[in-house]
């Protein structure tokens, strides 16, 4: 049942699902046309998804829905989170929008052959006589409680009733449990970066959190597989908060009281902290899901709950040394039309080996000068790359002590929060100034010294998906020799075939 | 570049074509992994409380307040799901806490014990935190499924719910109605054993005078009994319990092994009035034979 032409549609390109999902798919071969559609712009960069700014008018997405034969719809626009939008645009997006997008896929010559909705595990609400595992066939044992709940219930409603009349669609219900990641902003995340996690007195709840990169991978997995249905998306295993606070090293602070929650939750959103009431039943009741159905059909998880929320932690205690590092990304109509449209934009592949960053660089140069000594192969006489891989080295080296600094001074940062004093602050501040310094200055010698004799790493230490991640940078050469190598040595099967796929499109290209 | 971890996007042609119909015993195996750095298991239970309070608050009732007697103790399966279901009494009910510690103590391959608890618990600041600690689990048909047929372990009931613990010390040792049979019909479909368990001890132990209708309202709580140490002594008075001399019987497992029996609702009725009787005649039996209530 492969569908081997796949031209996805992508709605609410602009939220962080459809921009992550629409990256993720790009990487695809397989995925002939990626077609994202929102009201507002991309926020994050995209190689070849096309953008239209459409919102959920059905009748201008049928047209784009035909013009482009799309054969796969995804909607990621579903807004979960009521501290993100009001409540009357919540219910637009969610029911209205939901209603819209069906019914661009509907129609008897529509060439839509698959629906992937993703919805959120507050469709089963927070109550005291739930189950410990909500199953997918189980709905809700009481009506909704919360506009957001109640949003969610209907569009699935809808989307229950879109697949009864089209029996010929693959529509797959993805319900995801709250979302964890160092990119995503939700609730929970906000609430774990406070400085204490606050609780209600007398309650522990069992939280189930999904990471980010396994809601793409998830998406990924019904886009590409036929497996119509519902299914619950939620990391393994079911942590209570009190371990949640263990594992991210905060303290937990019954701040809220078992009774007038929602007072007390009132008089917190005065002074910033917001805590939506979908979240509040779940900081009482908690919830876990049953997510062996999912996993019956193939898709593996990569971070269970623990791990989603040491990830997390991580980034945390990270977050404030490496804060606005980089730059936020910012659609611009003209440049990506011109890089996508213009017939003086000369290669494609020349935007990728643009786009390696500094790191890769260096892995490529040392995969080079390594391959060549091994292979027994001079380079060419110029000593032009030669300088170039000793200076990357050294940027690379200085890079690293750079980091190294910044480590050292993130360990102080983080004593100094622990110890909560003043003093080892300002050393931490202190530490943290002498690695920027170091940083630089190691930056500025690495462009001075640009001639040293540097120690040759073995290719073989290199993982396989180092290795492969340099390819698509390498001259056919090259690649020619290296396919040699590797299958005379390590002979990783993953290797040489990435290796004879590069090959391959090299062939056709030329 | 995609990750080469993640599932391929295309469905590989060695992969059987269509998966996505899963077949409801097919899922057995998912069942997350144990992950040995953690404290609390999925259910909540915690092993460091449960630990704590098995060696200082169970170990005395159970060895030198109660000196419990048990009988029977090979009819609890080594292995396997099974459901216990006894009798149920005392304002904070010590026949659980017993009969978990006593599977503890005597049986030959030790195992946790789930307690099945109502649902007002979770709801009531405080219990809500402690009791998936000790191993206490709401009572949810679709939990004691889980229990019984995906996790294969032990779990306990008592059918008689808050109608056992209401139940006043003149009407002791007479069963309440043994709910609408929904152990019996959870055991069927998970095709797990029945161990029937009968408790002597526990009802004067913590005998209930009266109940207050007016208080039970005021404090929110499940019932508002009147006992020998509560209300006056607080809330611990609850644990205020005589030392009368425990006996636990098991009494022979009941198998189901045939798929569907729990659809037929009569059978289900006609099981669960069987087991009940069988627990009241061993109670009848196990009071005959008493001499005293405190030295047994």
């Amino acid at each position: 049942m492969t569908m081997d032409a796949r031209r996805i549609l992508v709605t609410g390109l602009s939220t962080y699902w459809g921009g992550r999902l629409a990256q993720a798919l790009e990487a695809f071969p397989e995925v002939e046309a990626v077609v994202g559609v929102d009201n507002e712009e991309p926020q994050v960069e995209l190689e070849r998804t096309e953008y239209v700014k459409v919102g959920a008018q059905h009748a201008l997405l049928r047209r784009v829905v035909e013009a482009a034969e799309i054969d796969t719809v995804v909607d990621t626009r579903l807004v979960t989170d009521s501290a993100r939008t009001s409540p009357g645009k919540a219910h637009e997006n969610n029911v209205i929008g939901t209603m819209n997008i069906l019914a661009a896929c509907s129609g008897a010559d529509s060439p839509v052959r698959k629906v992937v909705f993703k919805s959120s595990t507050h469709f089963y609400g927070c109550e005291q006589d739930d189950p410990a595992f909500f199953e997918e066939t189980m709905g809700r044992p009481h009506p909704p409680r919360t506009p957001i709940e109640r949003d969610i219930v209907e569009a699935e409603a809808s989307v229950n009733e879109f697949a009864e009349k089209h029996p010929e669609v693959d529509v797959t219900i993805l319900r995801f449990s709250n979302v964890l990641g160092p990119d995503v902003r939700t609730s929970h995340t906000a609430l774990f970066s406070l400085p204490v996690v606050p609780m209600i007195l007398g309650f522990d709840p069992r939280y189930q959190f999904v990471h980010e990169d396994d809601v793409v991978h998830a998406l990924e997995h019904a886009a590409g597989h036929p497996v119509p249905g519902v299914f619950n998306v939620a990391g393994d295993g079911v942590l209570a908060l009190t371990e949640v606070a263990g594992l991210l090293g905060k303290q937990y602070v019954p701040m809220l009281p078992p009774w007038g929650t929602g007072l007390a939750a009132a008089a917190l959103r005065r002074v910033g902290i917001k805590i939506p009431p979908e979240m509040l039943a779940q900081l009482r009741f908690g919830r876990g899901v049953d997510n062996r159905r999912f996993k019956a059909t193939g898709f593996r998880y990569q971070h269970t709950t623990r791990e989603t929320v040491l990830k997390l932690g991580e980034h945390l205690r990270l977050h404030p040394v490496v804060r606005g590092a980089q730059e936020p990304y910012r659609y611009e109509r003209e440049v990506e039309e011109f890089l996508r449209w213009s017939p003086h934009v000369r290669n494609a592949r020349e935007k990728s080996t643009a786009g390696l960053s500094r790191e890769q660089l260096v892995e490529l140069q040392r995969l080079l000068g390594s391959f060549a000594d091994t292979a027994g192969i001079t380079k060419g006489g110029d000593g032009e790359p030669d300088r170039l891989a000793a200076a990357e080295q050294r940027a690379a080296e200085a890079e690293r002590a750079a980091e190294e600094a910044m480590d050292q001074a993130r360990r102080a940062e983080r004593a100094a929060t622990e110890a909560g004093e003043r003093a080892s602050r300002e050393a931490a501040r202190l530490a943290e100034e002498t690695a920027e310094r170091a940083a630089r200055e190691a930056r500025f010698a690495a462009e001075r010294t640009p001639r040293v004799g540097s120690p040759v790493e073995h290719y073989d230490d290199l993982a396989a998906e180092e290795v492969i991640a340099l390819l698509a940078s390498l001259e056919r050469d090259d690649l020619q020799t290296l396919r040699d190598y590797e299958r005379r040595h390590a002979n990783r099967v993953r290797v040489l075939s990435a290796i004879d796929s590069v090959l391959a499109r090299g062939e056709t290209r030329v | 570049m995609a990750e080469p971890t993640r599932t391929p996007l295309s469905p590989r042609d060695d992969e059987p074509a269509v998966q996505s119909l899963v077949p409801s015993d097919g899922l057995k195996p998912h069942l997350p992994g144990v992950e040995p750095e953690r404290q609390l298991n999925d259910w909540g239970r915690s092993e460091r409380v449960e630990g704590v309070l098995d060696a200082t608050v169970a170990e005395f009732f159970y060895r030198y307040w109660f000196r419990v007697e048990v009988e029977g103790i090979e009819n609890v399966p080594a292995a396997g799901g099974a459901l216990l279901v006894s009798n149920h009494s005392g304002a904070l009910p010590p026949d659980a806490a017993m009969i978990a510690k006593a599977i503890k103590e005597e049986h030959a391959h030790p195992r946790p014990v789930n307690i099945t608890v109502e649902h007002f618990f979770k709801g009531y600041p405080g219990f809500s935190m402690l009791i998936p600690k000790i191993g206490c689990v709401a009572a949810h048909p679709a939990n004691v499924h889980r229990l019984l047929y995906d996790e294969e372990q032990l779990v306990l009931v008592f059918p008689e719910g808050r109608k056992g613990t209401e139940k006043l010390y003149k009407d002791r040792y007479r069963l309440r109605r043994f709910g609408r049979g929904g152990f019996v019909e959870a055991a069927m479909r998970a095709r797990t054993p029945i161990v029937p368990a009968c408790v002597v001890g526990a009802e004067e132990a913590a005998p209930v005078f009266a109940q207050l209708g007016l208080f039970k309202r005021l404090t929110g709580l499940l019932y508002f009994p009147i006992t020998p140490t509560f209300p006056h002594f607080g809330l611990l008075g609850m644990l205020g319990y005589l030392p009368a001399k425990f006996r636990i019987r098991f009494l022979e497992p009941i198998e189901f092994e045939d798929e569907g029996m729990h659809e037929d609702k009569a059978l289900v009725q006609t099981v669960a009035h069987e087991i009940r009787g069988r627990i009241q005649e061993n109670l009848w039996d196990m009071l005959a034979r008493r001499r005293s209530v405190w030295f047994g």
